[in-house]
């Protein structure tokens, strides 16, 4: 069992309010996201829930049980690191045993499970290596293996895949996720890169500024945002926001359409512009298109569609996808 | 990579290295070799160097006059009692500091060193009175206590500056492994500062066993450590060169064969963490 939830939970550093009342249910065995720009308190958030900070307000249950004041070696969590953190000074096997040693679990059965949890992260040939002697994804099977052996109520990832380069980061995003689900505990993930939160999450936590923003699954998120910012955070690339009069034709004080939910044509209806910038992936399009009265939008067409930079392009929002705005950035619904 | 020196530069580095390391043993040499001379050789004009009559009868008589294995095992209980006691407060101490700081963290430490400023002399009649009540006048565990105190400074100073190099987040990993806060200085900060803990170790050791200030003003026989025992051949009748030498050099026989065999530990702890 393993369901995380916060009520109120407030942290300060000083004066500084770092996270201002975070209210939040995360339920057994689902895999739950914290992203958010850097600063946003995501780290703190998931630092207040392993107990490495203790709270200024509020309370966190751990299956119904407030762990306030329980330190982190108490509360039967796990996590990873994004420096791994592992002991330069013990082996890969000192390293994935040490949590069960700590518990006082006899040595027969900590080498069985050793070998299990080494045998699933394919790490068996290198139980005798020293931390040095090993590259960056195989440390952070180590630093993975060192969470999953001890069976703990709930996983907490801290960006553990940031320090990994770009294919092996993929690689791992699928291997995190697929011994997630197969463990079926929870998992509570940091990271700053949405595409890991799209991808892995059951469920994101968007933050900015210490304040949770919202709260859904990644579908969720992406079709109704709740917010100015969250439409903006979530999708890459970026959504277009459009102020002034466009949108008061809406009803909204903001509106906001994806790249890839408007039609970009070199003749045909909609906004006219210039194309400041082509980007051809072979697989899409961007287009960056200045538009005269309305600024700078971003169009994104599937394939090559033959419009380079000084051309001029006709711009048509879906109407369906158009996200509505109110003065202070929260979202309209119809 | 380094450009390669000439071997005319390595040359001359090498010679002038050898030049330097000779003037610094030196003193050292000459004190061995006039505790093998005669009284009357050891201060004859121009001295001999190393044609003189070889003779061992300044040990024998330093052995008679005094007993040199009773105020080494006083050196060594002395120095190695203060300096695990100083260890066993320092390791907490520097571990609260390095990774638990309170605001007045760094104003602790800056007072700690300023204590090591204050010449010992300025508190030395209110020490002498207190352990004079006390009955710990020429006792071991006054001296060890005295010198232990002492150190502690320098002992929590260089420990935290080691400490402050082990990564944070290594401690926290222990601590979410379930490790109390004992267990993770036992089990993981300790191991991964050996090196750190060996050298402040070795330093401090030789701190304690070279100190003669304490040692001299507080000790006369019982707990007299071999700092007391060199003393103790200069005399108002008169110095006895060679005596003097003897006695020397077997004070300092054991601290430097320690130091030969701990030369990398003591360079590390000598420069402070500042060279990696």
């Amino acid at each position: 069992m393993g369901r995380i939830t916060l009520e109120g939970v407030r942290k300060s550093f000083a004066s500084h309010l770092i996270i201002q009342g975070a209210d939040l249910d995360i339920e057994d065995g689902s895999f739950v996201v914290f992203v958010g720009p850097s600063g946003c308190g995501k780290t703190t958030l998931l630092r207040l829930i392993a107990g490495l900070e203790d709270v200024s307000d509020g309370r966190i249950l751990i299956d119904g049980a407030n762990v306030v004041g329980v330190p982190p070696s108490k509360r039967g969590l796990s996590m990873v690191f994004q420096s791994y953190a592992l002991y330069p000074h013990m082996s890969v096997r000192g390293n994935i045993a040490f949590g069960l040693k700590m518990a006082g679990l006899p040595k027969s059965e900590i080498d069985r499970k050793v070998e299990a949890a080494a045998a699933t992260l394919n790490l068996t040939p290198y139980l005798d290596r020293k931390p040095r002697e090993l590259s960056g994804g195989q440390r952070q099977r180590v630093a993975i293996g060192r969470a999953i052996v001890r069976e703990p109520k709930a996983f907490l990832f801290d960006e553990p895949l940031s320090n990994l380069d770009a294919a092996l980061r993929v690689q791992m995003r699928l291997e995190v996720t697929r011994l997630q689900r197969q463990l079926a505990t929870t998992a509570v993930y940091v990271t700053h890169d949405q595409v890991e939160a799209m991808t892995m999450a059951d469920r994101i936590v968007v933050l900015n500024a210490g304040r949770i923003e919202q709260y859904g699954s990644p579908l969720e998120l992406y079709e109704r945002p709740a917010n100015v910012f969250v439409a903006g955070f979530i999708g890459s690339p970026r959504m277009n926001f459009i102020g002034n009069e466009s949108a008061k034709r809406y009803g909204a004080a903001t509106i906001g359409v994806r790249p890839e939910h408007i039609k970009a044509s070199r003749d045909g209806e909609g906004w006219e512009g210039v194309v400041t910038d082509a980007e051809h992936l072979g697989s899409d399009t961007f287009l960056h298109v200045d538009i005269a009265g309305i600024g700078n939008l971003t169009a994104r067409s599937i394939g090559e569609i033959g419009l380079s930079a000084g051309d001029r392009a006709h711009l048509l929002p879906d109407p369906a996808h158009i996200h509505r705005f109110d003065a202070d950035g929260k979202a309209l619904h119809a | 990579m380094a450009r390669q020196p000439s071997p005319a530069r390595v040359l001359t580095t090498t010679v002038a290295a050898w030049i330097v390391g000779f003037l610094i043993f030196f003193p050292i040499l000459w004190m061995v070799l006039t505790s093998f001379k005669t009284e009357l050789e050891a201060f004859s004009t121009p001295p001999s160097f190393l044609f003189f009559h070889w003779t061992t009868e300044n040990y024998a008589a330093v052995q008679g006059r005094s007993d040199y294995v009773h105020h080494a095992i006083n050196s060594i209980v002395i120095a190695g009692g203060s300096t695990l006691i100083a260890m066993l407060i320092a390791i907490p101490a520097a571990w609260s500091m390095a990774f638990a700081p309170s605001p007045r963290t760094r104003d602790i430490l800056l007072w700690m060193l300023s204590t090591k400023m204050m010449p010992p002399v300025g508190v030395l009649v209110p020490i002498y009175l207190i352990y004079r009540n006390f009955g710990l006048l020429d006792s071991r565990v006054g001296l060890v206590a005295v010198l232990c105190l002492g150190n502690l400074p320098i002992v929590v100073w260089m420990l935290f500056t080691y400490f402050k190099e082990i990564p944070k987040d290594i401690l926290e990993a222990a601590r979410m492994d379930g490790a109390t806060i004992g267990k993770e200085l036992v089990y993981v900060l300790t191991p991964m500062a050996v090196p750190g803990i060996a050298s402040t170790l070795l330093l401090n050791f030789i701190l304690a066993w070279n100190e003669a200030f304490w040692t001299l003003n507080l000790s006369t026989s019982q707990a007299a450590p071999l700092t007391v025992f060199i003393a103790s051949y200069s005399s108002p009748e008169g110095l006895f060169w060679a005596k003097l030498s003897a006695a020397s050099t077997l004070a300092i026989a054991p601290i430097l064969v320690l130091g030969w065999f701990s030369q990398r530990q003591l360079v590390r702890g000598l420069t402070f963490g500042a060279v990696k």
